[in-house]
C-alpha cells in the first residue's frame, strides 16, 4: 500500500513534466520540436549538473550553498589555462575539477572534523569562492580561450551538444553510484539516520566528506562548460545557481532532511523548471513574471509531494 | 445512557488504508479508578487513546463523557473538555522553565492586556507542585529535567488543564524504580480526586500494583474488561496474546566455556574500574537503575563513547576499538537501547536496514550484489519472524516488536561471537518478547557469549547465568543466578 503510495508520488511529478509539456506544445506549437528540445537540454545541463552534486549532499542530511560560487571560481581557473597554444585542453579541465575537489574536501572536512553546520561552513565557502574568483581574474572577464576548450560548451557530437552529453553521462555515473555501490548505499544511511549509520560500523565521516567533494566537484564540470559555453571565465558568473540545483533537487522528491531522494528525480525536477523557462520565454513571458511563476511551481510541487507522501 | 462511568466508548472502528485498526471497540471508564488497557503492540491501544484524545477521528460508533455524546476533530477540544494525555515521548518546551511548561496556554494575566502575571504564574506552579509532592523547583529550564520530572510536569500540566480523564501511555519505560514510586503515589492521589485514570504499560507486575480494572484488546478487537484483582499474570498474558503462552523463560543448563570478552579497569567520564569477563556460552546481566552507567559501558566496549583508561580483550587478545567498525570487526554486535535513535534507519527498507553492516561481507566488490543481498535479506526476514509484506518495506511502518527484530536481525547477519542485547524488549508487546528472550537462549546455547542489560529485573534474574549491578558508574556487586533476587539487586543498585 505504501509502495503504491510511493510510485505514485514518483510518478507525480513525472505526470506534471508530461502535463507541461503537453500544455506547452498546444500553446507554442514550436515548443515540441527536436530543434527547441535540443536547446531546452542544452540549457538545462549546467542546472542538471550542478543539481546531481548537490542531490549526493542532500540525502546525505547536508546541504551546499556554494555551488554558485564554485561555478565561477572553476570557470575562470579554466580559462586561465586556456588561452590558444597555452595547454593542452586536458591541463584547465583537470585543474577545473580538481580545485573543485579541493573545496568539496575542505567543505566536507570542516563539516565532520569541525562539527559546524553545513549551512554555514558552504554559506562561508560561497563568499570565500566568490573572494577567490575576483582575486584571480582581477574582477575581469577571462576572455580569449583557444577553441578547442570552447569546444565543451559550443561543440557538438553526432550533433548532439556536447554539454547534453555531459550531463546524461553525470545521470549515468551518478545514478550507479547511489544505486549500486556501497558508499551510494551508506549515503542514505548517514543521512537518514547517522546514528544507526554509526553503530552499523559505517565511517559517517568518510561518506559526508564523499558526498561534498561529488557535489563541488562537479559543480566545477558545470563551471568549465559554462566558461566554455560563453567563451569567458567569468568570475561574476553563477550567482544564485545553488537556489535553482536545490529547487531542482526539492521538486524532484529528495527529501532536505536526508535519507530519501534519486538521481531520477532530480532529473525531472531539472527538467520542469527547464521546460518553464524556455515555454515562457517562447510565450513572450516578460522574466519579472517568470520568477514568480517558477516560484510558485517549485513550493506547488512540493506541497503536492506531501499530499501523495501521506 | 449508563450514568455510571464517566466515559463510555461504543462500537468504535477505525480503518486506515487496507488495516482495520479497530472493529466495534468498547471501553468503560469510570471516577477515580485506574483503568489498565492492554495488548500487544498492533493491538489497537495507541489508535483508540488517539480517537480519545482527538488526533483521529473513529469512521463510526460514538463517545460518551459525563451523559453526553462528544466528538473531537482535534487534540485542544478533547483537552478543552478535559481530557489530556501523557505522551510515552514527552513533547515539553526545553527551553522554557518548568512553570511556564505547566501553565502553557494557560498562563495567568493581568486583565485583558495579556501581559502574563509571572508572579502568579510561579506561585502557582510552586504550589501545584507542593500539591504533587514534588520537590523539582519550577524556576529550573525544562532541559535540565530528568525524564521521570518531566513527567511529573506533564501531569502537572494536567491538572491545570482541569483533566478529569488522563492518559497514561508507557509512563514507566524511562524510569526507574523509586521514580515508579513517585508516580504510583501521585496516581493515588489523582484517583482520590476523582480522576480516571488510562494506563498503558506492557509490564505486568505494574498493571496489577495499579490498576483497578483492566481492559484487553487484540488485533482490534476489545475481547474484555475484568476487575484487575480477578486475574493472575498467566491468565492476563493468555487474554493478550490469545494463545497459551507457558513459560516465557526457558530453564537452561548454562555450560560457560573460555572467557570471549574481558575488559580490565575501564574508565571514561561516565563510568571507572568496570572490570569483567563474558565466557562462551554465557548470558551476563547488567542491572542498575537509569544514568547508573549501563549503556554508557557497552557504548564504550562498542566504541561509539570513548575510554580513557582500560583494557579490552577478545578471545584472550588485547585490542583497541576506535569506532563500532572495529568493534564489529573484532566480532562484537550491540542491539542498541534506542532502536529509532541508533538502530534503524527509519527512511530505510527493511532488506537496506538489514544489510546496512553486513555490505562488505555481501559485497566485497565496488558494486553491490542486488540479488545476494535480496536473498540474505528475505533469508533473515524468514529466520527472526519479522512480520513485513515483502522486505522493501520501509521499516517506519512497522510495529515496535518487529523493528526491533529487524535490528538484531541486523547485528546478527554479521555473526558476532560476542553479543550484547542493551534493553532489547523496551516497549514491544509479549508475544515479541518471548521470541526474543528464546533467541537469546538460543544464541546463548550455540556458544555466544550475551550481555543483556535491561531495566526489568524479572527479565535480568530470568535469562541471566550471572548479574552485574551498576550504581554510579561502577560495579557494585556482582551476583550468581542462586543468590539474585529482585530485593538484593536493587539493594545494590539503589543509591
Amino acid at each position: 500500500m505504501n509502495l503504491a503510495k510511493n510510485y505514485l508520488s514518483k510518478y507525480g511529478i513525472l505526470i506534471a513534466l508530461l502535463v507541461i509539456c503537453i500544455i506547452l506544445s498546444i500553446a507554442t506549437p514550436y515548443f515540441f520540436t527536436a530543434q527547441n528540445l535540443i536547446i531546452v537540454l542544452r540549457q538545462v545541463s549546467i542546472n542538471g549538473i550542478l543539481a546531481i552534486g548537490v542531490t549526493f549532499v542532500i540525502i546525505a542530511g547536508g546541504i551546499d550553498l556554494s555551488l554558485g560560487s564554485v561555478v565561477a571560481l572553476t570557470g575562470v581557473i579554466a580559462a586561465s589555462f586556456a588561452h590558444p597554444g597555452m595547454y593542452p585542453v586536458i591541463v584547465p579541465v583537470m585543474l577545473a575539477l580538481l580545485s573543485g575537489a579541493l573545496i568539496g574536501a575542505i567543505n566536507g572536512l570542516t563539516i565532520t572534523l569541525g562539527k559546524v553546520a553545513p549551512f554555514i561552513v558552504t554559506l562561508g565557502m560561497m563568499t570565500i569562492a566568490r573572494g577567490l574568483a575576483l582575486v584571480l581574474s582581477n574582477g575581469r572577464p577571462v576572455t580569449n580561450l583557444s577553441p578547442s576548450f570552447n569546444f565543451i560548451g559550443g561543440g557538438d557530437v553526432l550533433y548532439i551538444p556536447v554539454p547534453i552529453l555531459l550531463f546524461v553521462l553525470v545521470i549515468l555515473i551518478s545514478s550507479v553510484i547511489l544505486k549500486y555501490t556501497r558508499i551510494g548505499r551508506y549515503i542514505y544511511a548517514v543521512g537518514g539516520n547517522e546514528n544507526a549509520a554509526k553503530a552499523s560500523g559505517i565511517r559517517v565521516g568518510r561518506v559526508k566528506l564523499f558526498a561534498y567533494i561529488m557535489c563541488s566537484g562537479l559543480a566545477a564540470l558545470a563551471g568549465i562548460v559554462l566558461a566554455s559555453r560563453i567563451t569567458t571565465g567569468q568570475p561574476n558568473a553563477g550567482i544564485a545557481y545553488e537556489l535553482d540545483a536545490i529547487a531542482a533537487v526539492v521538486i524532484g522528491g529528495t527529501s532536505l532532511l536526508g535519507g530519501r531522494g534519486s538521481i531520477a528525480g532530480t532529473v525531472i525536477g531539472v527538467l520542469i523548471i527547464g521546460v518553464i523557462n524556455n515555454g515562457l520565454d517562447l510565450l513572450n513571458v516578460s522574466s519579472y513574471y517568470q520568477q514568480i511563476i517558477k516560484g510558485i511551481i517549485i513550493v506547488g510541487a512540493v506541497l503536492l509531494d506531501r499530499k501523495n507522501a501521506r | 445512557m449508563d450514568s455510571n462511568f464517566l466515559l463510555s466508548v461504543e462500537g468504535v472502528s477505525k480503518s486506515f488504508p487496507g488495516v482495520k485498526a479497530l472493529n466495534n471497540v468498547q471501553l468503560n471508564i469510570e471516577k477515580g479508578k485506574v483503568h489498565a488497557l492492554m495488548g500487544e503492540n498492533g493491538a489497537g491501544k495507541s489508535t483508540l487513546m488517539k480517537i480519545l484524545i482527538g488526533m483521529l477521528q473513529p469512521d463510526s460508533g460514538k463517545m460518551i463523557f459525563k451523559g453526553e455524546q462528544v466528538r473531537f476533530s482535534a487534540v485542544h477540544e478533547a483537552i478543552a473538555a478535559g481530557f489530556s494525555m501523557i505522551h510515552q515521548e514527552l513533547l515539553p518546551f526545553p527551553e522554557l522553565t518548568v512553570a511556564e511548561n505547566i501553565f502553557m496556554g494557560r498562563e495567568p494575566v493581568y486583565g485583558w492586556s495579556g501581559w502574563i502575571n509571572r508572579k502568579k504564574l510561579y506561585a502557582d506552579a510552586k504550589a501545584l507542585m507542593n500539591k504533587l509532592g514534588v520537590t523539582i523547583s519550577v524556576n529550573r529550564l525544562m532541559k535540565t529535567l530528568s525524564v521521570a520530572e518531566m513527567q511529573m510536569v506533564e501531569i502537572a500540566k494536567a491538572i491545570v488543564n482541569k483533566a478529569e480523564v488522563i492518559i497514561m501511555d508507557e509512563p514507566t519505560s524511562a524510569i526507574s524504580g523509586r521514580e515508579v514510586d513517585i508516580l504510583f503515589n501521585i496516581i493515588h492521589d489523582l484517583k482520590k480526586e476523582g480522576i480516571a485514570i488510562i494506563y498503558i504499560s506492557h509490564k505486568m507486575d505494574e498493571i496489577f500494583k495499579i490498576a483497578d480494572t483492566i481492559s484487553v484488546m487484540r488485533d482490534g478487537e476489545y475481547i474484555g474488561t475484568y476487575p484487575a484483582a480477578s486475574l493472575n499474570n498467566q491468565q492476563l498474558i493468555n487474554l493478550i496474546v490469545g494463545r497459551e503462552l507457558n513459560t516465557v523463560f526457558e530453564k537452561r543448563a548454562a555450560n560457560p566455556g573460555a572467557p570471549l570478552l574481558s575488559v580490565q579497569n575501564l574508565c571514561s567520564n561516565n563510568f571507572a574500574d568496570i572490570t569483567f569477563e563474558v565466557r562462551q556460552g554465557e548470558i551476563l546481566g547488567i542491572a542498575g537503575l537509569m544514568g547508573a552507567g549501563r549503556t554508557e559501558i557497552v557504548q564504550a566496549i562498542f566504541g561509539i563513547d570513548n575510554i580513557s583508561s582500560g583494557i579490552i580483550k577478545v578471545k584472550g587478545r588485547e585490542i583497541k576499538i576506535a569506532c563500532p567498525g572495529d568493534a564489529i570487526h573484532n566480532g562484537i554486535g550491540l542491539i542498541s537501547e534506542d532502536r529509532k535513535l541508533t538502530g534503524l534507519v527509519l527512511s530505510s527498507s527493511v532488506k537496506h536496514n538489514i544489510t546496512l553492516a553486513a555490505l562488505k561481507k555481501t559485497s566485497p566488490g565496488i558494486f553491490l550484489d542486488l540479488e545476494k543481498e535480496k536473498k540474505v535479506a528475505d533469508d533473515q526476514v524468514r529466520k527472526f519472524n519479522i512480520k513485513t509484506p515483502s522486505s522493501n518495506q520501509v521499516v517506519n511502518y512497522l510495529s515496535g516488536g518487529n523493528q526491533q527484530k529487524v535490528v538484531i536481525a541486523k547485528v546478527l547477519l554479521n555473526d558476532p561471537d560476542i553479543i550484547i542485547f542493551d534493553e532489547p524488549t523496551r516497549g514491544i508487546d509479549i508475544g515479541a518478547k518471548t521470541e526474543i528472550y528464546k533467541m537469546i537462549t538460543e544464541l546463548a546455547g550455540k556458544g555466544k557469549a550475551i550481555i543483556m542489560i535491561s531495566s526489568e529485573l524479572i527479565e535480568v534474574l530470568g535469562l541471566s547465568d550471572r548479574i552485574l549491578v551498576v550504581r554510579k558508574g561502577r560495579i557494585s556487586k556482582e551476583l550468581n543466578k542462586e543468590e539474585a533476587t529482585q530485593e538484593v539487586i536493587m539493594e545494590y543498585a539503589m543509591e
